[in-house]
């Protein structure tokens, strides 16, 4: 007890101090803790028989001005993450798959030149959906538009009617490249599928997007547009932004900035 | 009003049996050929990821428009009360039951995974025009037989008008749904128009009178039966007015969208700058299909027989070529994603697309035409189709 006094007497108890403390520490723990409990709840990582949530809305913003000219790290990036064999190297380049492609524009006028991947727009209001008979082609309550592998059974009216050519058939027996989380099969139609079962499992970005951020382009961003406070949502306010075919008022999920 | 005799062919003929070999060939080739893509994938095939739909949905579509159209003559004859067609009835039903069944069948093997037919009997979006299409192809083939058995069966013969207006309205409801198939795609600047769905109405109607004359005219002569002028240059009258509709509607169709700017470059992919594209489109579709049958009919050769099977050859064909043209002329042409700047990918972004059919489309193709001769050529030996004569005398009588 002796031993103590001195101390009491070097630091003498004061209130305000005491609450300063109790205050700053439990805002540290709370910044520290609050990230990871609300990317366990808003990064999405659900369990399996939870259904997904139209609270939320997959989108991803494309920045053409950032885009880089002969850089393909994206489609690299989604053919590895999902088994799809890159065109250069098919026996078949005019019937592989391309779930991403880099797409060169000029202004015949200006020479400008913009360079941009395209891929499924995901839209709100998807041509493939109304169009396919099986129902095998549908969107999810959180904007992402598949194909049920399953279901599909080839007609490919989907891609007679997609305006952005954002699908393929494959047309061959596939090779041993296939992902086990990606189900894909001869005879079936496919396309970006905003790497869902990334997303499912709660990464919260797209192998595009993050291949483009380590190239260190940042022209790739992946969010949920429906969440006012996310990245993708704040830059899409400050970012001038345009759909691709605006006129058929599909309400796309994939926005392009420079075009 | 007389009665008229129907007996079935005797069917007993080398050259039938002949014939009906022949036809069973291309259906083995049209199998064979099925095999082939089902085993590899549509990899064997000329279609990729630009073309999408190819050589066998020409066939397909083409069987089913006429199929549709072949049913005509039935309708005048039940729908509108003209007692000449009664006779000519019962091989138009059969006939249109036998192209849509060859037409669904390219259609149902070509698709990417034709095992799995069931699933699409089994799973519906009902805002899909290709599941409407399935009620309506599968309504089609109840109704028709339905109508067919009315004619044949004498105690339902009074049912007779209410299959055959009922059989009219689903079939026109049917070209429609076929039409709209285009029609309701907006992605491709050749389809998303009303115009499509009446459009193909008509063309239902010349191709399916076209195939129906010349399967007439053939079973007559071939079973030595006599086939009266009357019959032919009615039919071949009836043939004019349907060639003329086709053709204004064709004229109409593009004249609109060249008053549309954002339409002018496929306009001029399909009228000037198409390459093949553009040579079916004007020796095809317009020359072949329409003005030299029109020539052949109106002039002193529409009185020759040869000459109307000529002509109805070449509404064929210039059908074939008008198909070839909707389907694979509007997917050739790139989508303009971009309008104003030039688009250059991996994936032909902003290029024509070419097109070579394989061997292997063709035959399936072929073995829809096949089936549907084949399925005609045995129908006319076991029912009683075709009257015993069809001569000026009998269908004289038949109008007093």
């Amino acid at each position: 007890m002796s031993e103590l006094k001195p101390m009491s007497e070097q630091a003498p108890a004061s209130p305000e101090r005491r609450r300063f403390v109790g205050t700053a520490a439990a805002t540290a723990a709370g910044l520290a803790i609050a990230p990871g409990v609300v990317l366990v709840q808003v990064a999405h990582g659900r369990p399996e028989d939870q259904a997904v949530s139209s609270a939320v809305r997959w989108g991803m913003l494309i920045d053409a001005t950032k885009c880089a000219n002969g850089c393909n790290d994206c489609v690299t990036a989604c053919s590895t993450e999902n088994g799809w064999t890159p065109v250069a190297e098919s026996k078949h380049p005019r019937q592989a798959p391309q779930w991403i492609r880099k797409l060169e524009l000029q202004d015949p006028l200006t020479q400008m030149e913009t360079s941009l991947p395209m891929l499924c727009q995901h839209c709100a209001e998807p041509p493939c959906v109304d169009v396919c008979p099986t129902g095998a082609s549908f969107k999810r309550a959180d904007g992402i538009v598949l194909v049920d592998r399953h279901t599909c059974i080839g007609c490919r009216y989907c891609m007679m009617a997609c305006p952005y050519k954002a699908r393929s058939l494959v047309h061959e027996h596939l090779n041993d490249t296939q992902k086990a989380d990606v189900p894909r099969g001869i005879g079936c139609v496919e396309s970006c599928t905003f790497c869902v079962q990334k997303v499912d499992r709660g990464d919260g970005n797209t192998a595009c997007a993050e291949a483009c951020t380590a190239a260190g382009h940042n022209a790739l961003l992946f969010g949920d547009m429906n969440d006012p406070d996310s990245e993708i949502s704040r830059r899409l306010r400050e970012l001038p932004t345009k759909q691709v075919r605006a006129d058929l008022n599909l309400n796309l999920g994939v926005r392009y900035h420079g075009i | 009003m007389a009665s008229i005799t129907f007996r079935e062919v005797e069917g007993s003929s080398m050259k039938y049996w002949l014939l009906l070999g022949g036809l069973g060939l291309f259906v083995l080739f049209g199998a064979l050929a099925w095999n082939h893509m089902h085993h590899y994938g549509h990899v064997v095939t000329g279609m990729d990821n630009q073309i999408v739909w190819g050589l066998p949905h020409v066939f397909a579509v083409f069987l089913i428009v006429a199929a549709s159209g072949a049913l005509n003559v039935a309708s005048i004859a039940s729908v509108f009360n003209k007692p000449m067609y009664k006779p000519l009835a019962p091989l138009s039903a059969i006939l249109s039951l036998a192209l849509m069944l060859g037409g669904l069948l390219v259609l149902v093997l070509d698709l990417g995974r034709s095992d799995r037919l069931i699933v699409a009997m089994t799973h519906f979006n009902f805002k899909s025009m290709f599941t409407w299409n399935v009620f309506l192809y599968s309504g089609f083939f109840a109704l028709v037989g339905i109508y067919l058995w009315t004619m044949l069966d004498r105690n339902v013969k009074s049912w007779s008008k209410a299959a055959g207006t009922a059989a009219f309205i689903w079939r026109l409801t049917l070209t429609t749904g076929t039409g709209s198939l285009f029609g309701f795609l907006i992605a491709r600047d050749l389809y998303g128009s009303a115009m499509l769905a009446p459009m193909f109405i008509i063309m239902s109607f010349a191709y399916g009178l076209a195939i129906y004359l010349m399967v007439l005219a053939a079973s007559y002569a071939w079973t030595s039966r006599p086939l009266g002028d009357v019959v032919m240059m009615r039919l071949k009258t009836l043939l004019v007015v349907f060639v003329s509709a086709v053709l204004y509607f064709v004229v109409v169709h593009h004249m609109t969208n060249l008053y549309f700017a954002k339409y002018h470059a496929v306009e001029a992919f399909v009228l000037r700058d198409g390459g093949i594209i553009t040579a079916l489109f004007w020796v095809g579709q317009i020359l072949i299909g329409c003005v030299a049958p029109l020539v052949i009919l109106l002039s002193r050769l529409g009185s020759q027989r040869n000459w109307i099977m000529i002509a109805c050859a070449l509404v064929i064909l210039g059908g074939m070529a008008q198909m070839y043209v909707t389907i694979i002329g509007a997917q050739a042409f790139p989508l303009d994603m971009f309008p104003g700047l030039i688009e250059s990918s991996s994936f032909y972004d902003g290029v024509v697309h070419s097109y070579a059919p394989s061997m292997a489309e063709l035959f399936l193709g072929l073995g829809g035409v096949a089936i549907a001769l084949l399925v005609t050529v045995f129908a006319i030996k076991v029912l009683r189709l075709l009257p015993a004569s069809l001569d000026d005398a009998t269908v004289a009588k038949l109008e007093h």
